[in-house]
C-alpha cells in the first residue's frame, strides 16, 4: 500500500539583520576583507519586511499563487511588488525576525539565548497573535534580561549577537567552553535550524488537518549537524523538534544528503508507511543561516536588492494510504548509484529517464517535473542562470537522444513540463519538494496525474567524496486500495447461524 | 570561483609552472565561465581567494568549445557532454572565453 502526502507546510522567516550578522559570504568578507566596498554598501541593499512580503516568489513558497504567477509576471520581479504580500498563506507565513527570536527561545532547551526585557515585553504578545503558536511555546518565553548583561556577553564573552533593525536585543552564548561544535556560532545555527523546523511541522499539521499526537515518527533532512566533540553530527534534530511542536507520540532520526536528502528522507518515509512500519511520518527541515546573502556581492554589484533574506522550511505529513490524498509511487525510483558517473547526461539519466524507461514511460508522459526549484531572480544575476530551466532542458534534451521527443518540440517541453523556480536558495529546501504542496493539490483538483519530485545533492562539497548524488521518486493520483476479498463480521454470523440450523436439524432428523 | 578550488589551482601553478597549466571550465552559463576564466588569469575578481591579486595568465578554456571538442574521442564527448551541447548557450559561453583569452591569458 503506497503512502499518501496528507499536508505540507512551508513557513519563511525574513531575517534581515541575520543576513548581515550570520550568512557566511558576510562572515567571510569580514575576514578577509573587513573595509570592503562589499560590507559598506551592503546595509542599503536589505530590503524591509513589507518588501519581502510583496515579493511574488515568496507569496508563491507560501501558497498564496501558485507557480504559473511567475510565467505571467515579467521577468525580473524583485522590482514588481505583489499585490498581495499577506503574512499569511495556505502553507505557511513569512514570520518576522523579531517574532522568530522567540520562537527560537521556546526552542532553547539550555538557557543559551536570552533576549532583552523590553524586547520580550513587546513582540511576546505579537507572537501570541499567531494562530498556530501554541500555549505551550508561549510558556516558554522568559521574560526577558537587562540590557548591560547583553552587552557583556557579546563584548566579552564571544556570545553571538541577536539584532533587530541593527540594536542589539539578544544574545546566543556557547554551551561549552572549548568545545567548538557547541559554541555561540554552531548553536545559533542549530537553535535557528530546530525553531524553523518547528514552525513547518505545526504548518504541515494544519494542513494535514492532523493532531500532533497522531505523528509516529519524524525524519529531519536540513543541512546542520548538532552534537559535540565526541560525537559532531550525532543528532537528533527530528526528536528535538518534535518535542517544541508537541508530537509527543514520535520519536524520529536524521537524515543527511546536502540537497537531496529531502528526497531521501521522503522515500524512506513513504518506504516505513509501506512496509507497515508506522501509519503517520513527518518529514521536516529547518532553514539555514549560512546561506543568507549567499550570492550578496553579485546583487550588490548589480545594484539589486538582496534577495537572499529568507530562512526557509519546509515538512510535510505522510500517512497509509487514505483513497483521496495523492500517492507517492516508489516503484519509479530513479537512483544515483555509486557507478553512475557525474555528468550530466548520466545525472538526469539515471534520476529521470531510466526510472522511466523501466516504467515503460515516456519523459513526456509526467505531468510537471520539479528538479530543483531554486528563484532565477537570485541565481540569474550571480551568473547560475535559471536553475529549474536548465533542469528542464537537460530532461528534454535527454529525451531528444532518447527519441521520445522531437528536437523542435524542446521549448515547448521546458515551458509545458517545467515549473518556474521560486524557492529561497537555502540548499536542502529548493531541492524538488517546495512543489510538493501545490503539486498536491493540483493532482487532487484532478489538474494532473503524475509529478517527479527529483532530488539532487553536490556531495564534493564535504570533501570526503567527489561523487554526485540524487534520487527521484513519482507523486500520482490516487488510484485507490485494493479490496482485500475479506469476510464481515455480519457474514460470520449468518455463516455460524446457519451450521448451527443445519446441526440442530440433522439431530432433529436423526431422531 | 571556490576558495578551496583557487588554492589547488595555485598550488599547480607552482608545482608544475604556470606555462605547463591547462585549466578546463564546465560551467554552464557564459557569466560564470567567464568568472572562472578571470580567476586564473587576472586574478580573483571577488577579492575572496587565495588569487587575489594573483595573475596566472593561465591557458584556459571551456569544455564545449571547438577546439577543446576536437581532442577529444567523439564516442566519449557525445556520451559526457553531448546532452549538455544542446542545452548550453555554446555562442555565448565561447564568446565570453575568448575575451578572457585575448585580454588576459600569458600562456595560449
Amino acid at each position: 500500500m503506497n503512502s499518501v502526502i496528507r499536508g505540507t507546510g512551508y513557513p519563511l522567516v525574513h531575517v534581515p539583520d541575520m543576513v548581515l550578522l550570520n550568512g557566511t559570504t558576510q562572515t567571510t568578507e569580514r575576514i578577509v576583507n573587513p573595509e570592503s566596498e562589499y560590507l559598506k554598501k551592503l546595509g542599503d541593499h536589505i530590503r524591509t519586511y513589507e518588501q519581502a512580503c510583496a515579493y511574488y516568489p515568496n507569496q508563491v513558497y507560501i501558497g498564496n499563487y501558485t507557480p504559473e504567477i511567475l510565467e505571467e509576471v515579467e521577468f525580473p520581479w524583485y522590482d514588481k511588488p505583489s499585490p498581495v504580500s499577506d503574512r499569511f498563506g495556505k502553507y505557511g507565513e513569512i514570520m518576522p525576525q523579531e517574532e522568530f527570536y522567540l520562537l527560537m527561545q521556546a526552542s532553547d532547551e539550555f538557557e543559551l539565548l536570552f533576549l532583552e526585557k523590553a524586547f520580550v515585553e513587546k513582540y511576546k504578545p505579537e507572537l501570541a497573535k499567531n494562530g498556530i503558536i501554541t500555549e505551550a511555546i508561549l510558556d516558554r518565553i522568559h521574560e526577558g534580561v537587562e540590557l548591560e548583561q547583553i552587552k557583556k556577553q557579546v563584548n566579552e564573552h564571544k556570545a553571538e549577537p541577536l539584532r533587530s533593525n541593527g540594536e542589539l536585543v539578544g544574545y546566543v552564548k556557547n554551551a561549552h567552553a572549548i568545545d567548538e561544535n557547541l559554541s555561540a556560532h554552531v548553536m545559533l545555527e542549530n537553535l535557528v535550524s530546530k525553531a524553523s523546523s518547528v514552525l513547518s511541522l505545526l504548518y504541515a499539521l494544519k494542513d494535514a488537518g492532523m493532531n500532533p499526537d497522531d505523528v509516529e515518527y519524524v525524519i529531519d533532512c536540513s543541512e546542520e549537524a548538532c552534537g559535540d566533540m565526541n560525537q559532531r553530527g550525532g543528532g537528533n534534530f527530528a526528536k528535538a523538534a518534535a518535542e517544541t511542536a508537541g508530537l509527543n507520540n514520535a520519536t524520529g532520526s536524521d537524515v543527511r544528503g546536502f540537497c537531496a536528502a529531502p528526497s531521501h528522507a521522503l522515500t524512506m518515509a513513504a518506504s516505513l508507511i509501506k512496509a507497515g512500519t508506522f501509519n503517520c511520518v513527518a518529514v521536516t527541515a529547518g532553514g539555514s543561516t549560512a546561506k543568507l546573502g549567499m550570492n550578496g556581492k553579485e546583487h550588490v554589484n548589480k545594484d539589486l536588492p538582496i534577495l537572499e533574506d529568507v530562512l526557509g522550511g519546509f515538512a510535510t505529513i505522510l500517512t497509509a494510504n487514505d483513497n483521496i490524498n495523492p500517492e507517492i509511487n516508489l516503484d519509479i525510483q530513479g537512483i544515483h548509484t555509486v557507478g553512475t558517473g557525474s555528468s550530466p547526461q548520466n545525472v538526469i539519466g539515471s534520476l529521470v529517464v531510466d526510472p522511466l524507461e523501466r516504467a515503460g514511460l515516456k519523459v513526456t508522459d509526467i505531468n510537471k517535473y520539479s528538479p530543483e526549484m531554486q528563484n532565477p531572480d537570485v541565481t540569474k544575476p550571480a551568473g547560475a542562470g535559471d536553475v529549474p530551466q536548465s533542469n528542464m532542458k537537460m530532461i528534454g534534451a535527454l529525451a531528444v537522444k532518447r527519441g521520445d521527443m522531437d528536437r523542435k518540440d524542446l521549448n515547448d517541453f521546458v515551458s509545458k513540463h517545467g515549473v518556474v523556480g521560486f524557492a529561497p536558495t537555502q540548499g536542502h529546501i529548493p531541492s524538488g519538494v517546495p512543489y510538493l504542496g501545490h503539486a498536491r493539490q493540483e493532482i487532487l483538483d484532478g489538474k494532473m496525474e503524475k509529478v517527479m519530485i527529483v532530488g539532487k545533492g553536490s556531495l564534493f562539497l564535504g570533501r570526503l567524496t567527489n561523487l554526485f548524488d540524487g534520487i527521484s521518486f513519482i507523486v500520482q493520483a490516487n488510484e485507490g486500495v485494493e479490496e482485500e476479498a475479506t469476510v464481515s463480521r455480519d457474514e460470520i454470523r449468518g455463516l455460524i447461524a446457519e451450521s448451527l440450523r443445519d446441526f440442530a436439524s440433522s439431530l432433529l432428523e436423526s431422531r | 570561483m571556490d576558495l578551496e578550488n583557487q588554492q589547488r589551482v595555485l598550488d599547480l601553478s607552482n608545482e608544475y609552472g604556470a606555462e605547463n597549466i591547462v585549466v578546463l571550465v564546465g560551467a554552464g552559463e557564459g557569466e560564470a565561465a567567464g568568472l572562472a576564466a578571470e580567476t586564473v588569469t587576472a586574478g580573483d575578481p571577488t577579492y575572496a581567494g587565495p588569487l587575489t591579486g594573483v595573475s596566472l595568465g593561465l591557458c584556459v578554456y571551456h569544455v564545449c568549445e571547438e577546439a577543446v571538442k576536437a581532442e577529444f574521442d567523439p564516442d566519449i564527448y557525445d556520451e559526457q557532454v553531448g546532452m549538455m551541447e544542446m542545452v548550453l548557450d555554446l555562442d555565448e559561453i565561447a564568446e565570453e572565453m575568448e575575451a578572457i583569452r585575448e585580454e588576459y591569458t600569458k600562456y595560449c
